[in-house]
């Protein structure tokens, strides 16, 4: 065994003595129980362990090979976005009482992650309208498909209701959650006009549903100008109304507590963290206050107590829940969560505060409104296809032109963006998905639209 | 002399620091402009104007702070929590191990942090590098070829893997086989992950020396029997050297033998998955491979799967094909998708620059070293007056060793509980306690390879006075801990009176207040 600068006990005389105070010679000896033959005579082969400078120049020569947002502009979004990470942030999560911490199973020694998580479950309550946020999911996708398993729970039923305009990966992630249970994902189309839900087709699949979902902003950037029509069918067929949201486009547009939700799900990566090529992020989930739908949540929920001294506190509460009591009656397998997200978007949330929250999102507004003008003015591109209110993102279209080249194109140009979506689409085929974030300048985006035009041109 | 204090922030009369809705503003704030032209350009004087009036939102009810109120705030609140360099973190099962700062600076870069998940694979070869160098790294620490590195959590990665053997399953036409067996002394996520998969759990008991009751596990396996998820060593912090006969019984019932990598730091470098039978693993990279946990997560739970199942795993897999690296969508059996995207990135690229600075020498002086504190800890620790060990006696422990307090709970009414409250005024991060199940007062403790012999010293220091008190002065430790930030939390009636948010925290005290005094 070779000692190692990390590794305290890992010197030769440090091990000889602490063997010796326990009668042993080896530190073989304490490995005796495991059976000889499939004992490794060498290690595996991963390589000579390297130094920290020589890891770093390693590093960074093989990082080299990606094309970062600070090289190029970007204009992807698709449930990740560049938005600016406040210094503040990457600062406080850096302390390594937050960063290195386990789950505060001690509640005494855990205040400040458990009062942090605290604030983050009730800044989400602020923006969504919601009473009840849970202390993070893994994503966006997994709280979608967690939130349809809480329906069907709630409501004793096996059928889900969901729009063919939600993120294509969330829907797939979803199947692949309640296939085991024998459940029907039952897709609705949307409107070829208007990009919004189709109402009819909703109301036509709606019987028996333990869930309709709503995505809005959905997948092509369009407002969802439908979601109480939506909730209240839910409610007169006896199912649960769930939305999908993007939390930055709440600043300035009507929650969907407001609109009848009875369970909320969303992304919270751009909350004050980096995409780090899509994880970690941020799974939010909230739900109205009733204690059916809380009892029923997934994960880990904190709350308020109070202490022998007479202080307030916080701790993990209804964790008879959670998988570590209850185990195959648990309403979820979550454990590990992401939880130093959730303190990130709690930094985040609180220092933008209301003013900045609003400010974003008219910003994310105009700059969307901006660009989606300057291409529809480049001939052979349209934008936006759809005719509904657009939030941050929209589809671009070439018409006849196939976008699968155009990206690299675009790359080399200094962008990263826009994404084609016909693998998912084929009716879209000629379309692409694009983004802005309040780190694009007019510059960029003129700039963006006029390498569009060029990048499209056969 | 040892003296230790939390930090104590009482700003209050009754609260510690207050919430942020509580503090008082002033100041200016955060704003975001937009820029010259855009508005003209789109004819309107007011941004408001590009919303639909129906669509709008008056308020959003967020706090109004500046920078440095903000910044306070939450620095204070980092000072009442404790951490990894804070002292001894002996939470067993969680492998709380130092988390190198090299790889918290690479993770940083952004070549690491502002790339996206739907550039072109042309521009993200060196993020795909690292992903796929990961996967060989485990494949070579597992004999597990295979690997997919999307599963976000350890949980999440078992959830996976229980689908990859009902998925292979039904393509056998073995279907029906629907039962999952579990040891009673498993993780609990094993037993909600194998429902979520759509199984029967069936519960396999301890034998008398901790380990998986062979002849009950004879009993139980049969043709319904989808596979076993074990965990090796197990929660005891036993070694299952039954291993192979538990292998073969599973496997000649038809089913597959599937491997919780929570505790892998034991055997790192020294024993291959594969030749212990394992079809399906999982790895905690946050405990194993040193990434931190930020309080809960992230995490990241990479799944390896033996040579036949790489047909099932989630796309996409990234591959290399001559020099370069792609994402590959083309897994004919796949189970699908169990997330958006790729995996917890970051969280990967520290789990890479960990092993890259180990290598292959060090695997075994982290799981030497780890076996090493385990044992040493141990034997400091099982003779002292209250303590049994009720697994395990006389023999080797691997990383963690289980004590029972069962005694002291008898001789003098203070319970693990009371003891873990206490270890904090000493400093120290108390044990995982009553766990597993089958242990009574169990304290659960796991010294990782990080801490030095003079720390383990004074944790076995603690520990010894500790029991004393409890002897002297048993009222005294049931109201520890008292060098915390707060004194000991009303747990229950956090479940009682759930007050999840601030505006139920609001709304019931708008109730109170209602209700007026009495």
């Amino acid at each position: 065994m070779r000692a190692h600068r990390i590794v305290p006990n890992s010197d030769e005389n440090t091990v000889k003595i602490m063997l010796s105070k326990m009668g042993l010679s080896s530190i073989s000896d304490l490995f005796s129980d495991v059976p000889r033959e499939i004992v490794l005579r060498e290690p595996p082969n991963i390589g000579e362990g390297i130094e920290e400078e020589e890891l770093e120049r390693e590093a960074r020569e093989i990082l080299r090979l990606n094309l970062t947002a600070e090289d190029a502009r970007c204009f992807l979004g698709g449930g990740i976005w560049d938005h600016f990470v406040p210094p503040l942030v990457d600062f406080i999560a850096s302390r390594q009482e937050f960063l290195t911490a386990y789950t505060p199973y001690q509640a005494e020694t855990s205040q400040g992650a458990l009062q942090a998580i605290f604030e983050y479950q009730s800044l989400i309550c602020e923006l969504t309208g919601m009473d009840v946020a849970s202390a993070s999911l893994y994503d966006w996708s997994t709280a979608l498909a967690e939130a349809a398993r809480l329906a069907i729970r709630v409501t004793r039923r096996r059928k889900v209701v969901i729009p063919r305009s939600a993120h294509p990966e969330r829907r797939e992630v979803l199947r692949t959650y309640l296939r085991p249970l024998g459940v029907d994902v039952v897709e609705v189309p949307y409107l070829g006009e208007e990009g919004t839900v189709d109402l009819e087709a909703l109301e036509g699949s709606a019987d028996d549903a333990a869930m309709i979902y709503l995505e809005s902003p959905n997948f092509f950037g369009v407002v969802e100008d439908s979601v109480e029509a939506a909730a209240d069918l839910a409610h007169s067929r006896g199912a649960l109304a769930a939305v999908g949201v993007d939390p930055l486009a709440l600043g300035v547009m009507r929650p969907p507590g407001e609109q009848g939700a009875d369970v909320v799900v969303g992304e919270g990566q751009h909350l004050g963290s980096p995409m780090s090529f899509g994880g970690p992020s941020l799974g939010i989930m909230a739900v109205r206050g009733e204690m059916r739908l809380v009892r029923q949540m997934p994960g880990r929920l904190i709350g308020m107590t109070v202490s022998a001294d007479g202080l307030r506190g916080f701790t993990m509460a209804l964790q008879t829940r959670e998988q570590h009591i209850r185990q195959e009656r648990a309403t979820s397998n979550i454990t590990s969560n992401e939880s130093l997200l959730a303190i990130r978007a709690a930094v985040y949330l609180t220092l933008l505060g209301e003013e900045g929250i609003r400010s974003l999102g008219l910003k994310l507004v105009a700059s969307s409104a901006y660009l989606m003008r300057r291409i529809s003015e480049i001939a052979g591109l349209e934008a936006p296809v759809f005719s509904g209110f657009h939030f941050k993102e929209f589809l671009v279209r070439a018409e006849g032109i196939d976008w699968s080249e155009i990206p690299e194109r675009m790359a080399r140009s200094g962008f990263l963006g826009p994404l084609p979506i016909g693998r998912w689409y084929g009716e879209l085929y000629d379309c692409a998905l694009t983004a802005v974030t309040e780190r694009l300048t007019k510059e960029d985006m003129d700039s963006f639209a006029d390498a569009l035009g060029e990048g499209v041109r056969p | 002399m040892r003296d230790y204090r939390q930090a104590r922030w009482r700003l209050g009369e009754d609260f510690l620091e207050p919430l942020v809705f509580e503090m008082k503003g002033g100041g200016g704030s955060y704003k975001f402009r937009i820029e010259e032209g855009i508005l003209d350009y789109l004819g309107v004087s007011d941004p408001w104007q590009l919303i639909p009036p129906d669509l709008r939102r008056d308020e959003v009810g967020l706090p109004s702070l500046t920078e440095p109120r903000v910044a306070r705030h939450f620095v204070r609140l980092s000072q009442m929590n404790y951490g990894v360099e804070s002292g001894p973190y002996w939470l067993g099962s969680c492998t709380m191990k130092y988390n190198p700062k090299i790889s918290e600076k690479i993770a940083s870069l952004p070549q690491v942090s502002r790339i996206h998940p739907y550039q072109p694979e042309s521009t993200v070869q060196g993020a795909l590098k690292i992903m796929f160098e990961l996967s060989e790294m485990l494949a070579e620490i597992t004999g597990l070829p295979h690997f997919s590195l999307q599963p976000a959590a350890g949980a999440h990665g078992e959830f996976l893997g229980a689908l990859i053997i009902r998925r292979h399953l039904e393509e056998l036409g073995e279907g029906r086989r629907d039962e999952m067996l579990i040891p009673v002394s498993a993780h609990g996520s094993n037993f909600a992950s194998a429902a979520m998969a759509g199984f029967k759990v069936v519960k396999i008991p301890a034998d008398g020396r901790g380990r998986i009751d062979l002849g009950a596990l004879r009993a139980a396996a049969g043709e319904r029997t989808a596979g076993l998820m074990t965990t090796n060593p197990n929660t005891l912090g036993l070694f299952e050297d039954g291993i192979l006969e538990v292998a073969e019984v599973v496997h000649s019932a038809g089913g597959l033998l599937y491997y919780d990598g929570a505790n892998l730091n034991a055997i790192l470098g020294r024993v291959l998955l594969s030749s212990m039978g394992v079809d399906v693993a999982h790895l905690n990279l946050h405990k194993t491979f040193s990434t931190p946990h930020g309080t809960g997560g992230p995490g990241a739970g990479a799944v390896g799967v033996r040579e036949g199942l790489q047909d099932y795993l989630p796309v996409p897999v990234v591959r290399r094909e001559g020099d370069r690296y792609v994402l590959d969508y083309s897994v004919p059996k796949t189970v699908g998708r169990i997330r958006s995207f790729y995996g917890n990135f970051a969280v990967l690229v520290k789990a890479w620059a960990y092993l890259k600075m180990l290598g292959s020498e060090g695997l075994r002086t982290v799981s030497g070293v780890a076996v090493l504190n385990a044992n040493y800890a141990k034997s400091r620790l099982e003779g002292l007056p209250g303590v049994e060990v009720p697994y395990g006696r006389g023999e080797p422990c691997k990383h963690e060793f289980v004590l029972s307090l069962e005694p002291l709970k008898r001789e003098t009414g203070v319970r693990a509980l009371d003891v873990a409250k206490r270890l904090m005024d000493y400093g120290v991060h108390p044990p995982t306690i009553y766990f597993p199940p089958i242990v009574r007062e169990a304290f659960m403790m796991e010294p990782t390879e990080s801490d030095g012999l003079d720390e383990i010293e004074d944790y076995v220091r603690a520990m010894e006075e500790i029991l004393e008190e409890a002897a002297e002065n048993p009222e005294s430790v049931k109201s520890a801990p008292s060098r915390t930030a707060i004194g000991r939390l009303d747990e229950a009636l956090a479940t009682k009176r759930p007050i999840l948010s601030w505006r139920m925290y609001e709304n019931k005290r708008r109730e109170e207040e209602g209700r007026g005094p009495g």
